[in-house]
């Protein structure tokens, strides 16, 4: 593989991974606040599926993207209303959204099957695309690619240094705490869900109007991106910056499926194909390590500094899901 | 600030939580409010800090001016501020962000200014706090330290602190009672909620007791104290004569026991338990109690050592093989490792039982919950849910389940939280157990005066040293103190604390 194809396929990773993103990084702010978004899967099917509709109708790309956004945006008004308001569970609703949403996208979408419409076109950025590889892998993608880098800055800037964002941590860790502390938690986890539903409404057009353009039905491939972003998000331990490079790895872990499949013959396909999968699952056994009691003992017989060492690199590493994860908030 | 309380009155549903309250506190003293678990502190507390509305027609002055209180950014903004016994604050985040979090201002705080400011407050009250440290990493005692600078900072002039004492170690009291006492100098309006008579009598200018959601009575220095239990409980109580342990057979023996887990490792314990005999462990919160209890326990696997019960070597062996020997492990956290929460106490007394069929037989669950109930004296009724109950019945609950024959039971802070009729009624059924099933106890508690109360022996805990078993009744609460602050050791030189 020369030089040129490895930078195609690289910038071709960080494409594919721009919608992970945006889901991921809804289901994180969603999370943080205390509200599980379980519609997740179906909600991205949908607005792949309305996103083109509406682009293809009215021949506008913004539109089509907004139109995924709102309906992101209500299917998590949904979930909102029945976990916050009504106080039901939130598993329970997700789940059922996630199938209804998916079966509403194969049924309202047959009119669009597999029509050629509207698509995101590849925008270089003048200057910056020219500079040698970090031209080419970054600032030769479309629009998506660029605002997905954005998201994921502001998205950890807001969590992490901002006023607002510490205390959507609190909200999502210690609802009553919050609360003494001035906020108001039903509304600010009504607002976050909703944001975060409009986020992960905004991956289904990305697939269907830009990285997988166009809308096949039952074939899009789409089915499953959902749950994947999901285990994402809890690899991500709830931080956009640790949610993006799981994005990217599962990504990559899919493209060098792709590629090696013509050199490792002897390996079939589908081996490669379902690869990414376990390698996740590895992968957040190993974030998760330093809570098993084996490796508790094992550092406890270590030298002191290297003891101490290890076990802040574990707590690090270690990423716990906000304690109020959903769990409804009463006053007192 | 002055605060007084007019004509409070709070329902819950039937109960009446709060009648007719009147108090008043001046600026710069330290008010106690006593009272038995339920008789309506915290009630009192939460329409102060805005938890809670009292019914119509109550008034909160705050320096001569009535306010209303809705929340609890409303009471900090009019100067109330309140530390909770469970401090709420976020466990898995920095102490710094803990600090700021609430306060309000600009999208992107300037954490070093705000940094300095923890930095001067901390120093002013001679808190060694990390900024940078995790909240979770930090004692109950210090958490309580960073939520007092914190109510400080956001512009609390009268602070109320409930039941701070539990939980917290000797030495962090005596420098909570310090922090306090130059507060109300400061003209602070401090008012400490407690059960704890000792604790009141020590640091109160002025004493309010509460019995049953009424104000029965106030009181100034000095302080009579079995006039104060008469008020608190409308009786006379005393606290039953120590009686010397009738020892038998040895219950449990750890020979060179050792253990070890990531914060401490404890080498070569020995201890050698007799039947009817009571032991304490004392020491500063996770200083090794625990890990020692739960390994008596067959929770934790020793990594050196052999551990006998009853001369059968249990070493290594599993928990359930320990239950079937009679040993029975009651944890602090009784809703979360003691009781399952949102079961009857029928049904606890039904799962404790040796199933006898498939089916469960309700009628005779139902008498056996009967039975229980009236003979551990739990305020309950067979079908109410353990998370229901209050403090002291969800303890006697937890007695009541446990099982027979019973040789040896394991208590971690039998009796935090609960009012002293209810520590010693519990103390009275834990003895008698004792007695009739020739059985032994292993208790730890942060109380210096209930180890020494209850205990036969003690050993004592410092960052992982066990002190060789010491006798209970020739040891004062200061030299325990003492001890458990790592001075007087016999052995090494370098503990110091």
């Amino acid at each position: 593989m020369n030089q040129e194809t490895l930078l195609v396929g690289l910038a071709g990773v960080l494409a594919a991974a721009a919608p992970i993103i945006f889901a991921v990084l809804g289901e994180t702010l969603s999370e943080r606040a205390g509200v599980i978004n379980l519609s997740m899967n179906g909600t991205i099917l949908l607005t792949a599926m309305s996103g083109f509709a509406v682009a293809y109708t009215t021949d506008s790309l913004l539109l089509g993207f907004l139109a995924g956004m709102v309906i992101g945006a209500l299917v998590a008004l949904v979930v909102a209303f029945a976990s916050i308001t009504l106080k039901q569970s939130q598993v329970a609703i997700g789940f059922v959204l996630a199938l209804t949403c998916r079966d509403l996208a194969y049924f309202l979408g047959n009119p669009f099957m597999g029509v050629s419409g509207p698509r995101l076109q590849a925008m270089p950025i003048p200057a910056l695309s020219a500079i040698p590889i970090i031209g080419p892998l970054f600032f030769r993608q479309e629009l998506s690619t660029y605002i997905s880098y954005i998201v994921i800055f502001l998205a950890w800037l807001w969590i992490f240094r901002t006023r607002p964002g510490l205390m959507l941590q609190g909200i999502g860790e210690k609802p009553a705490a919050a609360y003494i502390r001035g906020a108001n938690v039903n509304v600010m986890r009504y607002v976050y869900t909703v944001i975060g539903g409009a986020l992960i409404g905004l991956a289904g057009p990305t697939y269907s109007l830009g990285v997988r353009a166009g809308w096949m039905g039952t074939i899009s491939g789409l089915d499953g991106i959902g749950w994947i972003a999901l285990s994402i998000t809890i690899f991500g331990g709830w931080n956009p910056a640790r949610a993006a490079f799981g994005s990217y790895l599962f990504a990559f872990l899919q493209w060098l499926g792709l590629v090696l499949q013509p050199v490792l013959t002897q390996v079939p396909s589908q081996v490669l194909q379902v690869a990414p999968f376990p390698l996740m699952i590895l992968t957040l056994l190993l974030v998760n390590i330093g809570d098993a009691e084996w490796v508790e003992r094992t550092l406890a017989a270590m030298p002191e500094t290297t003891r101490k060492f290890m076990a802040k690199l574990l707590r690090a590493m270690r990423a716990s899901p906000p304690a109020a994860l959903g769990v409804p908030f009463e006053r007192d | 600030m002055n605060v007084e309380l007019k004509n409070i009155h709070k329902h819950f549903g039937k109960t009446y939580a709060n009648k007719g309250i009147n108090l008043s506190v001046r600026s710069g003293s330290i008010q106690g409010i006593l009272g038995e678990n339920g008789a309506g502190k915290s009630t009192l507390m939460k329409i102060l800090s805005g938890f809670i509305q009292s019914d119509p027609g109550g008034e909160i002055i705050l320096g001569g001016n009535s306010v209303v209180i809705n929340s609890p950014a409303d009471a900090i903004h009019v100067g109330v501020g309140m530390l909770h016994q469970d401090p709420l604050d976020f466990p898995p985040m920095r102490v710094l962000d803990n600090f700021l979090l609430g306060r309000s201002g600009g999208l992107f705080p300037n954490r070093a200014s705000v940094r300095q400011d923890f930095l001067d407050l901390a120093k002013q009250f001679d808190f060694s706090l990390d900024p940078e440290n995790y909240v979770d990493a930090l004692t109950v005692g210090e958490r309580q330290q960073l939520e007092i600078i914190r109510l400080l900072w956001m512009g609390a002039r009268v602070l109320i602190l409930d039941e701070p004492t539990t939980g917290i170690s000797a030495s962090q009291k005596q420098k909570l009672f310090i922090t306090l006492k130059k507060l109300a100098e400061q003209g602070m309006t401090i008012i400490f909620v407690s059960h704890k008579l000792e604790d009141v009598e020590f640091l109160c200018s002025q004493v309010a007791v509460l019995r049953a959601g009424e104000l029965v009575g106030e009181m100034k220095p000095p302080f009579d104290t079995s006039k104060l239990v008469e008020m608190m409980f409308g009786k006379v109580v005393t606290l039953g004569e120590r009686q010397p342990a009738q020892t038998g057979e040895t219950i449990l023996a750890l020979q060179d026991v050792s253990l070890e887990d990531v914060r401490l490792k404890i080498k070569n314990a020995n201890l050698d338990l007799k039947a009817g005999e009571v032991v304490g462990l004392a020491g500063l919160e996770g200083s090794g109690q625990g890990l020692f209890i739960r390994a008596c326990a067959g929770l934790v696997r020793p990594v050196g050592g052999k551990v006998f019960l009853k001369g059968k070597d249990l070493t290594g062996k599993p928990y359930h093989t320990f239950k079937r020997g009679g040993v029975n492990f009651l944890p602090a956290s009784r809703l979360e490792e003691g009781l399952v929460p949102g079961l009857t106490l029928t049904e606890h007394f039904i799962l404790a039982e040796e199933p006898t069929a498939v089916f469960i037989d309700r009628a005779a669950g139902q008498r056996l919950a009967e039975d229980r109930i009236k003979s551990y004296n739990i305020r309950g009724t067979p079908t109410s849910t353990v998370e229901s109950l209050s403090g002291g019945n969800q303890q006697r609950a937890e007695l009541a389940l446990l099982q027979s024959p019973l040789s040896l039971i394991l208590l971690e802070h039998p009796t935090r939280g609960l009012d002293i009729e209810s520590v010693i009624y519990i103390w009275s059924k834990l003895k008698d157990r004792c007695k009739k099933d020739g059985a032994a106890i292993i208790f730890i508690s942060s109380d210096l005066e209930e180890v020494l109360q209850y205990s036969d022996r003690l050993l004592v805990f410092f960052s992982g040293e066990v002190s060789e078993p010491i006798d209970a009744a020739t040891t004062t609460v200061e030299q325990l103190g003492q001890l458990i602050g790592g001075k007087g050791w016999p052995q090494k030189g370098d503990v110091n604390a």
